[in-house]
Formats: C-alpha cells, structure tokens, sequence
C-alpha cells in the first residue's frame, strides 16, 4: 500500500485542523504564504491544501512538517472537544534581561507572529472518550523554551489533572530551559518533574509525545516522565544538542544519532508514532491505564 | 609549582610577586628600602581589599572554578566521620563524578552526594571534570532513595559546569537520568540540605540541587546556562560572557534575592581557596544547623511543604 493510499483509507476520519487565527487577522498558522510549498524530504512541489488535509504530513514521503500548537492539539483530542485552560498567564520579564536582543521585545514579537502568549498552551479535552488534560508546545515562540509561563502551565496541567481524575497527554517540543528567565527557568524543570510524580503517585496516566525538536531542560523534565513516551517520525530528541555533542566528542556523529528511531533502539521512548495514528495509539493506552477502563472495559 | 591567576587578580599578583622578591633581599641595612617595602605592602593591601570586595558576576564565576577551591571531598574528609562511599549504579558503571556516601556529621548520621571535582588533572580526568554521566545521576537516585528508605537526611554539594555533553551520554539517556533525579528528590520524605560550594550549571546541578534549604557560597553560581554558552547564542561570541553572567542573575545573592537560596555563607577576601579550612568548618556549621531545624519534621509535611515552594517559583501575570 502507497503511503497515499493510506492516508485515502483514512480520509473517512474527521480531523478539525484549522488555524486558530488572530483576533486582528493575522496569520496564525506560521505557514510560508501561498498556497504551495515543497517538501524538504522528498523536494515534491505540494499543495498547502493537501498537505493541510493530511495533519501536515507531505502526502508523498511522509515527512512531518512542523505543526502549531493549536493544529497539534486538534489533530490528537476527540473533535472539538478542547477547552483551553490557565490563557492570561503572561511573561513579565523578571530579571529585566538586556543581554543581546532586550527579554520583552522577544516576547512581544514572538507573540504577534504566533497570536499565543507563551511557548506552551493546555487545556481540558478528551481522547477516545477519555478525559484528560492536554497540552502542546509551539517551536514558533523563541523556541518553545521553557520559562516561567511554560512552567506554570504544565504543572497547572498535572494538578488540575490530580484534581479531576484525568490523565495528562502532552505534545512535547523545545528548545530547552529559557535562558531569558535564568535560574527561574532551571527551577521550572524541578516544578514540572515534581507535578508528574503527583500525577503518577496519585495513579493517573501520562502520555508524551515529542515531536521536532525536544532538547535541554524539558527533555530532562518532565518530557520523558511520562508512562508512555511516543515520538512523531523524523523527531530529534536529546539532552545536548548535536553541534555541542560532536564539539566535545571531537568526531563526526553516528548517522541517525538522537533521531526519534534511535531512542526506540536505545530503549528510551515506545515508539515512533505518524501523527496521523496518534489520536488512536494515545486512546488505546488511555483504555489500559485510565483507572476507570475497568468500568469501561466493554469498550476496549 | 605557580599558583593559578585568574585574569581579572593579575594586576594584583603582580604586584604581590615584586613584592614577595623584595622581601626575599636583605633590607637590613638599608631602612629607606625598608620603608619602601612597607608602603609597597600597603599599597598591595588596598588592591586586595578592592579588587575582591566588589567582585563581578563573572568574576565570581571565575572564583568558583578556581582550580584550587574546596572541592566536595575536601568538605566530606573535613566534615564527617565514618563515611562509607557508595558507587556505582547498578545498571553500567561507577561514576567517579559523583560522590555519594553514607556519613556522619558531628553526630548526624546522613546520605551525601556531591559533584566531585578532581585536584589534578589526572583526577579531574577520572572524574570527568565533574560532569557526570547519567550512570553519575543514576548513583545518585539510588542514594536518595537509599536515605528515603532508612529516613537519613540527605546533604548535597553542588559543583558542576553541567552534565556531560558526550554521545554515549545521550545514548544511555542523559535526559532521562536528571528527569528521574527531579522527581525523586522533589518527593523525597527526608530532610535534604543543598551546598553551593562552586559551579552550579543548569540540569546537572539541579539534578540534585534544591530541597528543603539551599546555602551557597558567597562566590558559588547556579545558573539554567553557562555565561559561555549564553554568549554564543546571544552573540555567538563567547569573549562577551561577563555581560551574559550578569544578565542571567547567577550569583548567590541574585539567588537569595529571588527566593531561591536560604542563606549565604562568606568567603574569605580571595576566595574559599584563601582559607579553605576556615570554609569548610564554616559549611559544617551552616549544614548541621539546616539538619538541626528540619529534624523531627513530619516527612509528609515536609514533602508538601517542599511541593508547594516548587509550585511557587516563577514569574508571571495571570489577567482576572
């Protein structure tokens, strides 16, 4: 079976995914303007409509193109069934950072282009019936670091989840701890590590999934604290990044080195999931660990 | 051998070794060089006093990496009695990067782990220059998890420019070692007692760097990023890292001021180096002092008291 015709068996299921779009018009959805683009992996000259009805993924090769939040959370909950939670959290810029490019005119910028107001957004949902609290990170705002927003959110996320009894699925991607908040932003990876093992202790699932790219300080926090750690095709996940890992090793890097196929033959993650099956990889783990699929238990 | 300089103390050493060369010479008979000497002396004193009392960010960093600061051995042989180190992780290897061992402070019978640094290159070479591996980490969950078990306190001592940057490090799951690190010691149902003896740089320290009372040394730095690498992002161009190192609030003050550390302990003008003895005694004071007050503490309050702090850190508006 063509990948193509794979994505036609599956044209059946309804995915919402549109572009949350800005209260002033602008343009949410980060794509390149126009309506066609061409895919990096396969180098296909694709149009935006195609690509967009198949969850961003070129139709030929199936290279996964980078997603915003929004567009991720929708293509993994049950449809229209998001409510976003904790959205007036806002950076303040507390330690007035000035070293290079000013903290606040970073954030500012990062906000027009992507109409959100901080690198991670959540909120309640559910997946096969499920409910959970969901969350995903957007690369687009200063790269889906981690800062005191961040911070917030997700750990909102797992004590909201303690508190309602649901599980936490999480769309992880970053480029680590935010540098502009400094040790605020190194204390976040503590808060978030901490809220994930109340959810464990209080015997509530949590499914990750990291998608291109997951590095630093949310790679070693609360990302791989999951239950169930799944990675999109094509993802890169480390701790260092692989500029830093080949200037100390001081030779060139193994070919597929910290790709998301490499963490399964390492035993880091479970699998390597197409964005596509996600929703229903995430449901089936949701029926084994949901503490009330018992009750359930005629649905599996 | 020399003594190691830091860049921004030569105009100082240079100053000293003119003038440990004249106190060499026999002045005796000539009291107008003799007077000379004693002005000299002076002279080399106001230096002192100035260049050390009002110490940068980065030459604060500079002060915490200085080769012959108190490293984490030197506090647990001048500390504590009866240690019994633990190594290895069960799992790959013994990481010599990371010390951890049962010990008795004064009476106080305790888990330590620390960042250990080495005195020589071919120690610093064993131990990786204090970067530890994720077998490193992985020795020291199994210490926290050994000091939950039989209700010790647990006593740490930060002193790393970060985890290891290597390929088989992110093969055997960097991330996943601190990430597991995190979570233990956030719940861990013992008193746990954080030192700030040098570097404190990012994941690695944090690994096992909060809980329950963070001391740092007056020159110590805990930072999410080295002012190194914070330049070449920022300007690629590590030459700017003093700016870096005072945009990110590093020092134990910034810390103190934002909440983050409880107390600072004083270093003599110079640098612990100066008098390492007197420090480490100091530290001991400090530590068991910290275990004194966190004794008899209910462990189920104490692990709620410790999750409410972390939830309490970060900056942020939230619109009504």
């Amino acid at each position: 079976m063509s990948i193509n015709d794979w994505f036609k068996q599956r044209e059946g299921r309804r995915y919402t995914v549109s572009a949350p779009g800005c209260p002033e018009g602008k343009p949410g959805d980060g794509l390149p303007d126009g309506v066609w683009r061409s895919c990096p992996q396969c180098k296909r000259t694709l149009y935006q409509g195609d690509v967009a009805r198949c969850l961003s993924v070129c139709p030929h090769c199936g290279h996964h193109f980078e997603l915003i939040a929004r567009d991720r959370i929708d293509a993994i909950i049950d449809p229209e069934s998001f409510e976003e939670i904790d959205a007036t959290l806002t950076s303040t810029d507390p330690l007035r950072f000035s070293a290079g490019k000013p903290y606040g005119a970073t954030l500012e910028k990062a906000r027009e282009t992507t109409c959100m107001t901080d690198a991670a957004i959540t909120g309640r949902a559910s997946i096969g019936g499920h409910p959970v609290v969901v969350g995903a990170m957007d690369f687009r705002f200063v790269g889906a670091s981690m800062g005191s927003v961040v911070g917030e959110r997700i750990a909102r996320a797992f004590d909201l989840a303690r508190d309602e009894r649901r599980g936490v699925v999480l769309l992880v991607a970053s480029g680590g701890a935010r540098m502009q908040e400094g040790i605020l932003s190194l204390m976040q990876m503590a808060k978030t590590s901490a809220a994930a093992g109340r959810l464990a202790q209080a015997g509530l699932p949590y499914v990750s999934v990291l998608v291109n790219p997951t590095y630093g300080g949310v790679t070693a926090s609360f990302a791989v604290l999951a239950d169930v750690i799944f990675a999109e095709p094509g993802a890169m996940v480390g701790f260092a990044g692989p500029r830093l890992v080949e200037q100390t090793i001081r030779r060139s890097l193994p070919k597929g080195f910290q790709s998301a196929t490499s963490l399964v033959e390492h035993g880091m993650i479970d699998d390597v999931v197409p964005r596509i099956e996600l929703h229903d990889r995430v449901a089936t783990v949701l029926d084994y660990l949901m503490p009330d699929a018992a009750v359930r238990g005629g649905d599996l | 051998m020399a003594r190691f300089v830091m860049e921004f103390e030569r105009p100082l050493a240079e100053l000293e070794d003119k003038l440990a060369s004249l106190k060499s010479l026999d002045i005796t008979s000539t009291p107008e060089l003799a007077a000379e000497l004693a002005d000299l002396e002076r002279e080399v004193e106001r230096l002192r006093v100035t260049l050390y009392s009002a110490l940068s960010p980065w030459e604060k960093v500079q002060v915490s990496r200085h080769p012959d600061r108190p490293k984490t051995d030197d506090y647990v042989a001048g500390l504590f009695d009866q240690v019994v180190e633990l190594r290895g992780d069960r799992v790959f290897a013994d990481d010599q990067s990371i010390f951890a061992g049962l010990a008795t402070l004064d009476g106080r019978r305790v888990v330590v782990i620390g960042h250990n640094k080495g005195h020589s290159t071919k120690e610093n070479v064993a131990r990786n220059f204090g970067s530890p591996h994720p077998e490193g980490f992985r020795k020291a969950e199994r210490a926290m998890k050994l000091a939950a078990r039989f209700s010790l306190p647990v006593v740490t001592f930060l002193d790393t420019a970060g985890a290891s940057p290597g390929l088989e490090d992110e093969e055997r799951g960097q991330a996943w070692a601190i990430a597991s690190c995190l979570e233990t010691l956030s719940a861990l149902p013992v008193p746990v007692v954080v030192v700030g003896i040098g570097e404190g740089g990012s994941g690695g320290a944090l690994a096992i760097g909060f809980g329950d009372r963070l001391i740092m040394l007056e020159n110590s730095y805990y930072s999410v990023i080295s002012p190194e690498m914070c330049a070449i992002i920022l300007h690629k161009d590590a030459a700017r890292a003093p700016e870096s190192a005072a945009a990110l609030s590093l020092t134990a003050d910034d810390l103190l001021r934002l909440g983050i550390a409880d107390e600072i302990v004083p270093e003599p003008l110079g640098g612990a180096h100066r008098e390492p003895d007197m420090v480490i005694a100091e530290v001991g004071l400090r530590v068991a002092a910290a275990l004194d007050a966190l004794a008899g503490e209910d462990p189920h309050a104490l692990v709620e008291r410790r999750y409410e702090w972390l939830r309490s850190i970060g900056v942020f508006s939230e619109a009504g």
